[in-house]
């Protein structure tokens, strides 16, 4: 049984950490927050220096060629550090789909970018409230360009390009476009969401000017494909960001005193902080598996991505509240860091399809696979 | 990361599971036998060939084999229908406690016995005014010469009506704090004065016991530890306990209720395609995995010669109300014919109402969900321990409330 990362990547880990420790602090998370800039730019070019966004991409496009147990340990890290970049869109999204269904060109043309960080990618998939399906997807073809509008598009303001999924050439299917967004026919609006640590878009597409990525009608298959890579990388992202949490609630409560004693010593506390010790540990063992299964493109992917997503859902959103809970009246102040990860975990949450979808993908994928 | 044995690990798997298909007993061989003479038969088979105790010294009657080489013998042991065991507090909790505060000759005489399943051994701790707070334990021992004569009552203890001996903890001088005041033994459950009656539990079952001490003998060389020092002991037996009671769990868990709903119907179709129902399957599946690959995890820091340490709680601490759950969504997917359990025509043949009955002592037993909570707030997060109103009071200066 080797079921555990190795040296390298423990050590990755570390690097990682320190180097969010001293460029990510809260308050680079709260100049986000509270400032105008729609993410940390300085961030984002030291995370690309590094070599982070490169992660995957194999060497012949630019990238190091790594595995994904790498991409976990970072995801884990930007996870905590509540970081204000766009690594999920650009990272776990865009790379993985141009990774999926590029063709030769588009991955020369896009691949470099994105390792060097020097181009944003994002997935635009919804286009108004309630899940999107191939049915209800409104952005289509017109004479050969795409017309519609997706709303509320992880990082559709600062993105160069998006991979957006539409209608079908015969409008009975999906397939997935690749548009270049800083184009004229593109009109993209910031909208306000619950996380302004991460911007969100709307965006409007008047004829816009889009090449096929992947076949005509596989846009659906490809989007399932994508989303189960993706979810076990979020998945990462919300068991660091629960663990920070609990962690957080954890040093408040030693520190706080009430009725004489700290708060850490009262049972009601104490056993609230178990309890999300025990969502992150099991959130954190289904992740683990997902890593194994994405680094492995093992048959039971899909079975892992849902179990490690509803874990992860689950435990950043426990960690979260209660971290505020913990905190009393202090949690729910502005002053307190305690909103990052109260945002952020329900942010994570919807943004690749909710608790209850991979729920029921959990299943499906079970009714899919042998082993029960 | 993989989930592959290493060269060493593979080879003793592969020894492990050629001598099981040979050995396990068959149906025939057990004919007519009662559980425990199936358990004796069983023990005493792989006593004889070097298979029981694996990690005891060979002196004691074990094989000196290392933790990751117990794990694997546990794994290849489950996959076949072997008889269920009547040695695990003997040989899992008694045993630890004996090799560490036993004389040589009593080790000698005692340890190679539990490994064979020759004498059965049953643990004495809990008191109808001991329970959670075991140290709060009341039966009195009193040193007379070379003897201790103890009076009081044990409760909830399995396997007295069937033990040869046991290991008890007295209170040998309440004018001290609790802590401070307690003696530990272990001794021959057919001495005089010892009067065992079992408990009847709300499944039906009567797998415990209350155990009375009148005037009981206790010759001073069957104290394990100091006199005063019987919680320092104590602790060496319950380090064991939640290892050797484990995560349990077996019989209602998700594929049961996966096939269950596959084949009852809502409205006329399969139930599994009911949202309600995957939403709460998919949780289940969430921690029955997350136990499942915590597990590897261990396995690996064990594989790596590390010792699991308290975060093993969280195993029991998922697994019973799990357990207890799922049996009661069980019966509500069964509708109006949830509440038979009538074996004959009881789906699972009674096991859903069964487990629903048993979970509730699943919770309670070897720690509290609660308990197992405080451990990993305690031990594993590093919060401090609640305020204790008895510390540094003597023992019988504290309140007792009712009982």
């Amino acid at each position: 049984m080797n079921f555990e990362f190795s040296e390298e990547q423990n050590l990755l880990r570390e690097q990682a950490h320190g180097f969010l420790k001293a460029n990510c602090p809260p308050a680079a998370v709260r100049k986000i927050l509270e400032g105008k800039a729609s993410y940390d730019e300085k961030l984002w070019h030291q995370i690309a220096e590094m070599g982070w966004t490169a992660t995957t991409i194999p060497e012949q496009y630019g990238g190091l060629g790594l595995g994904y147990l790498e991409l976990c340990v970072i995801a884990e890290e930007l996870g905590r550090a509540v970081a204000p970049v766009p690594f999920s869109s650009s990272v776990y999204l865009a790379t993985e789909a141009l990774l999926l269904a590029g063709s030769q060109e588009q991955k020369e043309l896009w691949l470099p970018r994105l390792a060097a960080g020097e181009a944003i990618g994002t997935f635009a998939l919804a286009e108004g409230p309630g899940r999107t399906s191939p049915k209800s997807l409104k952005v289509a073809l017109s004479q050969g360009r795409l017309r519609g509008t997706k709303i509320g598009v992880v990082d559709g303001d600062i993105a160069d390009f998006a991979i957006v999924v539409a209608k079908s050439r015969a409008g009975d299917k999906a397939s997935w476009y690749l548009v270049d967004l800083t184009q004229r026919n593109v009109k993209r609006s910031v909208v306000s969401t619950l996380d302004p640590t991460r911007s969100h878009a709307s965006i409007t597409l008047r004829s816009a000017d889009a090449q096929l990525l992947g076949a005509d009608g596989e846009g659906w298959a490809l989007t399932q494909k994508l989303l189960d890579r993706a979810a076990i990388l979020f998945a990462w992202e919300q068991v660091g960001g629960a663990d920070a949490a609990l962690n957080m609630a954890k040093e408040y409560a030693l520190g706080r005193y009430a009725f004489g004693r700290s708060i850490a010593s009262y049972q009601a506390i104490k056993h609230k902080l178990a309890t999300a010790y025990i969502k992150n540990t099991l959130a954190r063992s289904n992740c683990y598996y997902g890593a194994w299964a994405l680094n492995t493109n093992a048959a039971e992917l899909a079975l892992a991505a849902a179990s490690a997503r509803v874990a992860a859902i689950q435990a950043y959103y426990f960690a979260s509240k209660e971290n505020i809970q913990t905190h009393g009246g202090m949690g729910f102040t502005w002053e307190f860091d305690c909103q990052f990860y109260y945002r952020r975990a329900k942010l994570l949450s919807v943004n690749i399809g909710s608790e209850s979808f991979w729920q029921d993908r959990l299943i499906t994928a079970v009714e899919h696979s042998n082993v029960a | 990361m993989d989930f592959n044995d290493t060269a060493a690990e593979a080879r003793f798997r592969d020894e492990a599971r050629t001598w099981l298909t040979a050995n396990v007993p068959t149906t025939n061989e057990l004919e007519g036998l009662d559980y425990i003479a199936k358990a004796r038969l069983w023990q005493k088979r792989k006593y004889d060939a070097g298979w029981a105790c694996l990690r005891w010294p060979k002196e004691y009657g074990g094989r000196g084999a290392g933790a990751m080489d117990q794990v694997i013998w546990g794994q290849e042991e489950s996959k076949f229908d072997t008889p269920q065991s009547v040695f695990m507090i003997g040989q899992g909790m008694a045993a630890p406690t004996l090799m560490t505060y036993a004389a040589d000759e009593h080790k000698k005489r005692y340890l190679p016995k539990l490994a064979s399943g020759e004498e059965i051994w049953c643990q004495l701790f809990s008191e109808p005014a001991g329970g959670s707070d075991l140290a709060a334990l009341r039966t009195r021992s009193e040193k007379r010469g070379d003897e201790w004569i103890v009076n009081g009552q044990k409760i909830w203890t399995s396997g007295a009506h069937y033990s040869d001996w046991g290991i008890l903890v007295t209170r040998s001088d309440p004018t001290v704090p609790k802590h401070k005041g307690l003696t530990y033994f272990f001794l021959d459950m057919k001495t005089p004065g010892i009067e065992i009656k079992p408990i009847k539990q709300i499944s039906g079952g009567a797998n415990f016991n209350e155990v009375y001490f009148t005037d009981v003998r206790i010759p001073d060389s069957q104290r394990l530890g100091a006199v005063g020092q019987g919680w320092q002991v104590s602790l060496t037996t319950l380090m064991n306990e939640r290892a050797s009671i484990g995560a349990g769990g077996a019989g209602v868990n998700f594929n049961l209720a996966y096939k269950l709903a596959q084949k009852v119907m809502i409205d006329d179709r399969p139930a599994i395609e009911d949202r309600s129902v995957r939403a709460r399957l998919a949780n289940w599946y969430v921690e029955e995995a997350g136990l499942k690959y915590t597990g590897y995890r261990t396995m690996t820091a064990m594989s790596r010669g590390q010792t699991p340490g308290p975060e093993n709680s969280i195993g029991k601490a998922v697994g019973a109300p799990k357990t207890q759950d799922m049996a009661s969504f069980c019966m509500d997917l069964l509708e109006m014919s949830g509440a038979i359990n009538d074996p004959e025509i009881a789906e699972a043949a009674g096991l859903i109402q069964m487990t629903f009955m048993a979970a509730p002592g699943g919770r309670i037993a070897g720690g509290t969900d609660e308990i197992l909570l405080n451990i990993l707030a305690e031990r594993v997060l590093g919060l401090p321990q609640d305020v204790r109103v008895d510390k540094g009071i003597p023992f019988n200066e504290v309140p007792t409330g009712r009982g």
